[in-house]
């Protein structure tokens, strides 16, 4: 009773990557609240996903095997996740800020009147003070993410609600396993004990998944672009520095909102997360949105023309100036140099 | 006939978040960010519109909660082809997180009555929490389709919509009611009609009237249009469920963030040092 409980995506015969690093995450949670990590799979053909599930150190595996379940649709998710909270009350609920999790997570909030803080970039654990009902509160769940405007972070707290639940991105958590012998105790639900029939009149006519052309989080060289850059065509410089280096392209939501390039390069709180050997941010401020999916980069070059643009306090290399006239000397001194 | 409720807020626009958006003392200058109609919502009215357009006595009735000059986007909206617009306002709103906010919303739908379809944006761009469309739904007791990037068809009351996923498309059914939430890939919002424009220009709402001059007023009062405008009575909301005592999450803290600055070294646009910095990442297998 009472534990942490981590919703696993299910697609195309396995379990997403977000889900894992939030199982990483739910067992660093659980053993400093004391309590079990549980993970629910909802799904059809689920047969054997307990032992890789397992291994992320999930006490109690609760599995619910239907056709009704697959593919996701949000009804049926919603009454057997709703349907088993009530009688497991977990203080905590995790899920992916995916499409899937963000159409779900915030159902289930509202089913059961508790707080949602969408796209966290970190969870801890710590107490707090209602000064005006004096009240204090001990082991809740700080969902902290980067708050609208700039340079402010907000630690959000559900003191009297239960489950505290939150969704996370996929990358901003890492994801480690605890020991391949470990094994869960597993629970199958019967979702016919959930389901009513008004929860399939969504009905799934069409169905294309597409795999991204973009594989932005296993590149090891990052060029990522920024409002500064100023236009599609000066995106093709960028293009033609990271076809130099062996690179991927990235960008920064100004970037992406002045349509210079694809919602799916956005690096930041609310696109991916990355962690690159080298991150050449150009004609980009650097907000706390975009450094919260850049700054665990292990190098940074920052090339802007203004001096005191934010992301300067975090580059190794700082190129003050305009990028139409520095990127081109790189490719440059780049091709010369290297034999 | 279809009765149609599009949800839309009035947000700042972060989009052009410029140098001067932030203070020297490091808060947010919401006076250099305007106030604009949420991208989505826009998005999510042209689908509405479009339903219009096939069935022409279809009716379009805009809400937003939010402050006295929220009123702005409903005129916007009535430019752009909505019928009717509906303000709710309220202190008793104030703090309200995504679940208080769809509470009291979900008020406001019930009193319109009767909508056979809602309307909202996929997320609001001064939180993107994507929340309040799938929590009014809830609410409300029907069904949703988030991310919707096209109504393929609408027949005999049954709805064909193309969603937008992070990984790809797919397309389903339902009968109405159901929520809609619109993604930015939906039709962009045709722009204002100029005959509307006059006809709606002194669309007002009771507040607005009270703050305007007398003079202005004794002209105009016959021939404007009255938006309406609700309190939390009005649609019969129960308060505890209202504002920062109704919403479960609470702001515990916000920091600004002072980030560790490195010893960065400056390097100027000189062919001589862009090369050298080539030649240092070079060598230690940075790239290359
Ligand atoms: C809820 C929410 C979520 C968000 N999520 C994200 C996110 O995931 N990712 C993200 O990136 N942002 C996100 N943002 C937006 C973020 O706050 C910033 O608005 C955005 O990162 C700014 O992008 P930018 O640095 O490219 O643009 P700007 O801030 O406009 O900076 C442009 C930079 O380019 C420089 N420049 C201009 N011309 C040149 C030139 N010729 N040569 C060199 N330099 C030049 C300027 O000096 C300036 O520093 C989010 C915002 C909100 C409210
Ligand atoms: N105060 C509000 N008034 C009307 N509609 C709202 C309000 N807040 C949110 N919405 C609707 O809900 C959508 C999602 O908002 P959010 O959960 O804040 O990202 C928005 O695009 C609007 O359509």
């Amino acid at each position: 009773m009472n534990n942490v409980c981590v919703y696993c995506e299910f697609e195309e015969g396995r379990i997403q990557e977000v889900s894992y690093e939030l199982l990483t995450k739910g067992r660093s949670l659980a053993n400093q609240l004391n309590c079990k990590l549980e993970a629910l799979v909802l799904g059809e053909g689920l047969n054997g996903l307990e032992k890789e599930v397992s291994r992320y150190g999930v006490d109690i595996l609760y599995m619910a095997d239907d056709k009704r379940l697959y593919p996701y649709t949000t009804l049926p998710h919603t009454a057997v996740a709703v349907g088993l909270f009530k009688q497991t009350h977990p203080q905590i609920v995790l899920m992916g800020a995916t499409s899937i999790g963000r159409d779900l997570g915030p159902r289930i909030s509202s089913s059961l009147t508790s707080g949602l803080t969408a796209d966290c970039t970190n969870l801890e654990i710590g107490e707090y003070e209602d000064k005006k009902a004096g009240k204090k509160y001990e082991n809740l769940l700080y969902q902290i993410r980067p708050a609208f405007g700039g340079n402010i972070v907000a630690t959000i707290v559900n003191p009297d609600n239960r489950p505290q639940m939150a969704t996370v991105r996929e990358g901003v958590m890492k994801k480690e396993t605890i020991s391949d012998t470990h094994k869960a105790e597993l629970i199958y639900l019967d979702a016919g004990q959930y389901l009513r029939d008004e929860d399939l009149v969504v009905k799934i006519i069409e169905r294309h998944m597409e795999t991204s052309k973009v594989n932005l989080k296993n590149s090891s060289i990052i060029i990522a672009g920024g409002y500064g850059v100023g236009s599609k065509e000066n995106f093709n410089l960028l293009y033609e520095l990271a076809h130099t280096l062996g690179a991927e392209v990235g960008a920064s939501r100004a970037a992406v909102d002045a349509g210079f390039t694809d919602k799916e390069r956005q690096i930041g709180q609310t696109g991916i997360t990355v962690r690159p050997k080298l991150y050449i941010a150009c004609g980009i401020s650097g907000q706390i949105q975009h450094i919260a999916g850049m700054q665990d980069s292990a190098m940074v070059i920052s090339i802007n023309n203004d001096a005191n643009a934010p992301i300067n306090k975090l580059a190794d290399y700082v190129i003050q100036g305009n990028l139409e006239t520095i990127i081109p000397k790189m490719i440059k001194y780049y091709k010369k140099n290297i034999k | 006939m279809y009765k149609i409720i599009v949800l839309a807020k009035q947000v700042p626009d972060t989009r052009n978040v410029g140098k001067d958006a932030m203070k020297a003392d490091g808060t947010v200058n919401r006076a250099a960010l305007p106030a604009i109609f949420n991208p989505e919502d826009l998005n999510a009215l042209e689908l509405a519109l479009e339903i219009k357009d096939q069935y022409p006595d279809t009716k379009i009735t805009l809400l937003t909660m939010g402050p006295v000059r929220a009123a702005e986007i409903l005129r916007e909206g009535m430019y752009r082809g909505a019928d009717a617009g509906v303000l709710l306002t309220d202190k008793a709103f104030a703090g309200s997180d995504t679940l208080a906010t769809s509470y009291a919303l979900s008020c406001a739908i019930r009193k319109i009555g009767e909508a056979d379809l809602i309307l909202a944006g996929r997320q609001a761009i001064d939180g993107d929490t994507a929340q309040v469309g799938p929590q009014v739904a809830d609410k409300l007791g029907i069904p949703q389709i988030t991310y919707a990037e096209e109504i393929i068809s609408l027949h005999d009351r049954t709805i064909q919509v193309k969603r937008r996923l992070e990984r790809g498309v797919e397309v389903v059914e339902c009968t109405l009611p159901v929520l809609i939430t619109a993604h930015s890939t939906a039709p962009e919002c045709r722009p204002r009609n100029a005959k509307r424009l006059m006809r709606f220009k002194r669309a007002t709402t009771l507040s607005e009237r009270h703050t305007t001059a007398e003079d202005y007023l004794a002209v105009h009062n016959d021939q404007a249009v009255l938006i309406t405008e609700w309190c939390a009575k009005d649609v019969n909301s129960d308060l505890v469920q209202l504002g920062l005592g109704g919403s479960p999450t609470k702001v515990r803290q916000v920091e600004n963030i002072v980030f560790q600055a490195k010893e960065s070294k400056v390097i100027s646009t000189d062919d001589a040092e862009i090369e050298s910095l080539m030649q240092e990442l070079i060598s230690q297998h940075t790239i290359g």
